[in-house]
C-alpha cells in the first residue's frame, strides 16, 4: 500500500530560489492517476520553475517530490531513471535541429530506453501518423511551421511512454492561428487519460480541459479548484485581479 | 510574382500576390551575383573590364626593364619542368605528415574541449588540465615544439618510444594544432543552447549521451569552417618539419635551389600548395551550404 492513497504526483514544501530571489515559496501539490491540472499565474510567478523542479531540470533548496509513490529527490536516485518517467515539452519547442523528425523521436527511447532502431521508429512513427505527422518524418524541424514543431515535440516526449506530462506554456511561442493544432494534441491526451500538469495562459482552454485549476502568486498555490469555481468565482482578491486583467487584455 | 517562398508554411502560402512562380532561368538562383541587376550586357561589361584591367597590369610587369632577372630566378620553364615531378613526389611526405597529425589533432582537440567544458567540482582538475595545455602549446610557436622533440626526444633513447624524428615531429605539430582546434570546437561546444541540453535530459539521456547526441553534432557542424582554417595551417606548417632535415617537399626545393642557383622550385611548391588549398575551401563551402539548404526553407527564415 502506497501512503499517497494512488497519487500520480505529489509535491510537499517545495522552494526555490535563484541567488537571492525565492521563485517558489512552499508549493503542495497533489495530482491523481488521469488528473489533469492547470497552472495559471502572472508571468515570473513561478509556473515554469516548478515544471522544471518536478522533472529535476532545476535542483531544489528545500522539500520533497514523490511519483508514483517512489520519492524522487531523495538522494542516490538515478534521475535518468525518473526523467524518463516525466514528460517535459517547453514554450520554445527545443527540438533537436540536427536531426530530423523521426530521429528526434526515437534518441530517447533508443538512447534512453535502450530500444532498437526498428522497435523506436514503429513506437515513433505510431505516435506520429496518431497526431497526423507521418508525412513529416524525414523533415528537418527548421522546415516544419511552429504548430508542427510542437506536435513533434509533444511526440518526442510521448514517445518515452512517461507516466506524466509537464507543458510549458506550449502554445505561448506559436502564432494565434497554430495554437488550436497544439491544444486539441492535448485534449486528446486528457481523453486518453494521461495524467498532465499544464502551465499556460489560455484560460479559456485550461476552463475547458482541467479538472483542476491551480493560480500560482508569488511561489506558493493562493487558491486552488475546480474550474468553473476559479474562473466564475474566485475566492482571493489576487485571483480575481488576475482574472479580471485576463480578460480585459481579451484572452478570455 | 508571390513573395512566398516555396515550401514556407501553410499559413503563408495563399497571401495575396497569387500562387507562386518560380524564378525563370537560373537568375534567381544568383543573388549574391554581381551581375544580377545588371543582366546579360552588365556580364559583358563585367569581363571585358576585368581583361583590360589586367592586361595593363600584367603588359606592365613584363615590360619593367628588371623583368628577364626576375623571370630567370623565380619563372624559370626549365628548372621547373626539372624540379617539379621531385617536389610533388616529395610533397607525397607532406600529404602524409598533415594528415595523420589532422586526424590525431581533431580527435585529441575535441577531448580537451569536451575535457574543458565539463561541469562540476569534481572535475576541476580536469578542466585545469586541458585550459594549462591550451594556454601552453598556444605560446610556443611550432618551430621550437618541432626543434625540441624532433631532436630532443630520440636523442634521449628511451627504450619502447620510437626514435624517428619524423615521428617526434608529428607529435610536435599535433601538440600544438590540437590547442588551437581545442578552443575552436570549445567555442562551438558553447554556442550550442542551454535549452538543447535540457530537451536532452529532459528526455532521459545521460550527460554523456547528450554531449554525444545532441552538443557535438551541433557544435561540429558550426564550426567548420575554422576547422578547415586550422587544417589550412597544419597543412603550410607540415613545411616545417624541414627544420629537423626530413626531406619533405620544402627540403626538396631548397636543396634543388641551392644546386640550379634558381628560385623557380619554390615557386613551384607555392604552387602546389595554392592547388590544393583553394578545392579544400570550395569543398567547406559546400558542405555549409549543404547543410543549410536541408535544414532550412529555401529563401526563407
Amino acid at each position: 500500500m502506497r501512503a499517497d492513497g494512488g497519487a500520480a504526483l505529489v509535491v510537499e514544501g517545495l522552494y526555490k530560489s535563484f541567488g537571492r530571489l525565492e521563485v517558489l515559496r512552499g508549493i503542495d501539490l497533489s495530482v491523481a492517476e488521469h488528473e489533469v491540472i492547470c497552472v495559471i499565474g502572472a508571468s515570473g510567478s513561478g509556473k515554469s520553475t516548478l515544471l522544471r523542479c518536478i522533472n529535476l531540470l532545476e535542483p531544489i533548496d528545500r522539500g520533497r517530490i514523490f511519483v508514483e509513490g517512489d520519492e524522487i529527490t531523495a538522494r542516490g536516485v538515478d534521475v535518468n531513471r525518473i526523467r524518463q518517467r516525466i514528460g517535459i515539452v517547453f514554450q520554445a519547442f527545443n527540438l533537436f535541429p540536427h536531426m530530423n523528425v523521426i530521429r528526434n523521436v526515437t534518441l530517447g527511447p533508443m538512447e534512453a530506453l535502450g530500444l532498437s532502431r526498428r522497435d523506436a521508429e514503429v513506437r515513433g512513427m505510431a505516435l506520429l501518423e496518431r497526431f497526423g505527422l507521418a508525412d513529416k518524418r524525414d523533415d528537418y524541424p527548421d522546415r516544419l511551421s511552429g504548430g508542427q514543431q510542437q506536435r513533434v515535440a509533444i511526440v518526442r516526449a510521448l514517445a518515452m511512454q512517461p507516466d506524466i506530462m509537464l507543458l510549458d506554456e506550449v502554445t505561448s511561442a506559436l502564432d494565434p492561428e497554430l495554437v488550436a493544432e497544439v491544444l486539441n494534441v492535448i485534449r486528446e491526451l486528457a481523453a486518453g487519460g494521461m495524467t498532465m500538469v499544464i502551465a499556460t495562459h489560455e484560460m479559456g482552454f485550461a476552463r475547458d480541459i482541467a479538472h483542476r485549476v491551480c493560480f500560482l502568486d508569488e511561489g506558493v498555490i493562493l487558491e486552488e479548484g475546480p474550474p468553473e469555481r476559479i474562473f466564475t468565482d474566485p475566492k482571493e482578491e489576487r485571483t480575481r485581479r488576475f482574472l479580471q486583467s485576463i480578460i480585459e487584455a481579451g484572452r478570455m | 510574382m508571390s513573395i512566398v517562398p516555396p515550401g514556407a508554411p501553410e499559413r503563408y502560402q495563399g497571401l495575396p500576390g497569387g500562387p507562386y512562380t518560380p524564378p525563370t532561368g537560373d537568375r534567381g538562383s544568383r543573388i549574391l551575383s554581381p551581375f544580377r541587376a545588371e543582366g546579360a550586357r552588365g556580364v559583358w561589361i563585367a569581363v571585358l573590364s576585368t581583361v583590360v584591367f589586367f592586361t595593363v597590369i600584367g603588359l606592365g610587369v613584363v615590360s619593367s626593364s628588371g623583368w628577364p632577372q626576375i623571370k630567370e630566378a623565380f619563372f624559370d620553364g626549365q628548372v621547373l619542368a626539372d624540379s617539379f615531378g621531385k617536389i610533388v613526389e616529395k610533397f607525397g611526405r607532406n600529404v602524409l605528415i598533415f594528415m595523420v597529425a589532422e586526424a590525431f589533432v581533431l580527435l585529441l582537440a575535441l577531448l580537451l574541449a569536451v575535457m574543458r567544458s565539463l561541469q562540476g567540482p569534481v572535475f576541476t582538475p580536469l578542466r585545469i588540465l586541458a585550459a594549462a595545455y591550451t594556454d601552453l602549446f598556444r605560446a610556443l610557436p611550432t618551430i621550437l615544439v618541432i626543434l625540441l622533440l624532433g631532436f630532443g626526444a630520440p636523442s634521449l633513447q628511451i627504450k619502447g618510444v620510437p626514435h624517428s624524428d619524423i615521428f617526434w615531429a608529428i607529435v610536435a605539430l599535433v601538440l600544438v594544432y590540437s590547442a588551437y582546434v581545442a578552443e575552436v570546437y570549445r567555442a562551438g561546444i558553447q554556442s550550442v543552447h542551454p535549452s538543447q541540453v535540457a530537451s536532452a535530459r529532459a528526455l532521459g539521456l545521460s550527460r554523456r549521451k547528450t554531449l554525444r547526441f545532441v552538443v557535438i553534432p551541433q557544435a561540429v557542424r558550426r564550426v567548420i569552417p575554422p576547422l578547415l582554417n586550422d587544417f589550412i595551417g597544419l597543412q603550410k606548417d607540415s613545411a616545417l618539419v624541414a627544420v629537423i632535415g626530413y626531406t619533405e617537399a620544402l627540403r626538396q626545393a631548397q636543396i634543388i635551389s641551392a644546386a640550379t642557383f634558381d628560385f623557380t622550385p619554390y615557386v613551384a611548391l607555392a604552387l602546389v600548395y595554392i592547388v590544393i588549398t583553394i578545392p579544400e575551401a570550395r569543398f567547406v563551402d559546400w558542405l555549409v551550404a549543404r547543410d543549410q539548404r536541408r535544414r532550412q526553407v529555401a529563401g526563407g527564415v
